[in-house]
């Protein structure tokens, strides 16, 4: 029997038919230099060696629990308890793409609709989507729905932004033919955002804890908003915060954008990730991604269906709110299976542990001669001042074992400025013995490269 | 007062230099239950086949197009709030806007009462 499909006979006829010679004139519009035509791959080797080869390979990465470990900067690393895997393998779940008809599966929705009420309650909003597909998509997202509603074309983005965030969201948003304004670096928190809002201005989105750790107080800023017509985009890449702080509704955000990773999700190489997005109700029909409600059918009994799908692209095409139409539904359901498992009290508990790790952390390293903390309103995370470029250091102590934190030129690439900063972040998962650990190799070598 | 009517199946109604755009019976019965209706604000011009507005139902959303060129002099609010009226009422109290004709022989071009039946007939 064969078993390939098509013979030598068949592909010439075929290429005969569409007028090519060879099949690599179908990839004539390959630039020369991108093919690579001598990948030099050794020859095949059997399972079980191949698995020692690939095994020793993966040893020599450092991960998240090979030691203390103070890495942050969008990306957190938190406990997650073994249920929630269990419940996120069920085949019902692991198995399902969004769903498209608006009453099937009525499991997946009701998870979907407890996300959504999560999600808006955490953000204190008044609606929630069924997710995007993370935090800097959501807050793209978020600057093309101001520009929607406002019908301006200024996206003023806050020095404290997450660079990566910044750089979608201008890429979005410059595509579309509007203007976007970045504030300088702001390493302490101190810019005067609200006196860059002008007439003009769709949104100002700020980030809070922002990229440096510094908690932010969003009511003047959104008054200076509201003020002027625009709309504040509040973003919040640590969502574990929102069990210590105040919310981005109840200071008065238009719209709350953010990372949802922190609860029920792993740092899995940096996605697949969850994107939360919420807004007030009269902005809802502006609102990108997919819509789940409750109703009741014929009997009276409690259903939840898609909703407002007329907004999206499989149904209103070119003229759709958006072209998200998925959500990223399994990293969903793992923050509904964690968020459902804590509780409220049980968030406001997790929250003040990761606020008291990072206060010992930061009073700990500030008395290492030469170690400055920027950060004076943090949550988990705060930005140091070491006396001389942040990065050796870190490659220095991650040879020691010690994961120490963020380098500020790893997220603001040609920023003099940002060499000297160290973006440190402390979670529950950190112990008294790593910040010792940690505060014992910066002292030897901040005083080796003396 | 004679209505017009577009094969997009708009009304227009003109009244000397101004006239009430709505949608018609037929268009209306074809969306279903009407559940969200966005109009322009007061001042916004149109030339003839813009999108003017958008008419959402349980099933589908549609634009709505200027049947002819104008500026709006009153949206009406009544089905913003109450969109279930454009079901009950679609050629009376459910008008969308009300425009100031800027070529009011543009009117001429559209179906009458009778050419409007007759092309429904050929749906």
């Amino acid at each position: 029997m064969r078993y390939l499909p098509l013979s030598n006979a068949d592909r010439a006829a075929m290429l005969a038919t569409i007028g090519a010679q060879r099949i690599d004139d179908l990839f004539a519009d390959v630039p020369a230099d991108a093919l690579n035509a001598t990948i030099d791959l050794p020859p095949h080797r059997g399972e079980q060696e191949v698995e020692r080869i690939l095994g020793a390979m993966a040893a020599k990465n450092r991960t998240a629990a090979s030691g203390p470990f103070f890495v942050g900067a969008g990306a957190y690393k938190h406990h997650v308890p073994a249920t929630v895997d269990h419940i996120i393998q069920r085949s019902e779940f692991l198995t399902s793409y969004t769903p498209y008809q608006p009453e099937i599966a009525q499991g997946t929705l009701q998870y979907l609709f407890e996300f959504q009420t999560q999600v808006a309650a955490l953000f204190g909003m008044e609606v929630a989507n069924a997710s995007m597909y993370d935090g800097s998509t959501a807050c793209a997202e978020a600057a093309l729905m101001a520009r929607r509603i406002t019908k301006r074309g200024r996206v003023l983005l806050s020095g404290g932004l997450h660079p990566h965030y910044a750089a979608v969201t201008r890429m979005n948003s410059e595509l579309v033919g509007d203007t976007v304004t970045p504030m300088p670096l702001d390493p302490a928190g101190e810019e005067d955002i609200a006196a860059a809002i002008d007439d003009a201005t769709s949104c100002v989105i700020v980030q809070s804890p922002d990229a440096f750790g510094n908690l932010r107080d969003l009511r003047p800023i959104a008054a200076a908003a509201h003020a002027k017509g625009a709309l504040l985009i509040a973003v919040v890449t640590e969502v574990i915060s929102l069990g210590a702080v105040m919310s981005p509704g109840e200071m008065g955000a238009d719209i709350a954008v953010g990372e949802g990773q922190s609860i029920g999700n792993g740092l899995n190489f940096g996605g697949p990730y969850v994107g939360l997005f919420a807004t007030r109700e009269r902005f809802m029909r502006q609102m990108p991604g997919r819509l789940c409600g409750m109703t009741q059918d014929a009997d009276g009994k409690r259903g939840f269906v898609l909703t407002l799908s007329t907004r999206e692209q499989h149904i209103r095409r070119d003229k759709a709110t958006s072209n998200i139409c998925t959500n990223s539904g399994l990293c969903a359901l793992a923050f509904t299976a964690h968020m459902t498992l804590m509780g409220e009290a049980g968030l406001r508990r997790l929250a003040a542990i990761n606020h008291q790790r990072a206060i010992e952390a930061a009073d700990a390293l500030a008395a290492i001669p030469g170690v400055k903390v920027l950060t004076r309103s943090f949550f988990n995370e705060f930005t140091l001042r070491l006396p001389q470029a942040a990065e050796p250091i870190v490659e220095r102590l991650a040879a020691r074992g010690v994961l120490a934190g963020v380098p500020g030129s790893r997220l603001w690439i040609e920023t003099p400025e940002a060499d000297d900063l160290l973006i440190v972040a402390a979670t529950e998962c950190v112990t008294g013995e790593d910040i010792e650990r940690f505060c014992s190799v910066l002292t030897s070598a901040l005083e080796d490269l003396r | 007062m004679t209505t017009r009517y577009t094969r997009d199946h708009e009304w227009v109604r003109q009244d000397g230099e101004h006239a009430t755009v709505g949608i018609t019976p037929h268009a209306a019965e074809q969306l279903g239950d009407v559940v969200f209706v966005e109009l322009p604000a007061a001042g916004a011009s149109f030339s003839k086949g813009q999108e003017m507005a958008v008419v959402e139902s349980v099933k589908a959303a549609s634009d709505v197009y200027a049947p002819v060129s104008g500026s709006v002099v009153e949206a009406n609010a009544g089905i913003v709030d109450d969109p279930a009226s454009v079901n009950a009422d679609p050629a009376g109290s459910a008008w969308f806007v009300k425009l100031k004709l800027t070529n009011p022989a543009e009117l001429d071009a559209l179906m009458d009462d009778a050419a409007y039946a007759a092309y429904l007939e050929t749906l």
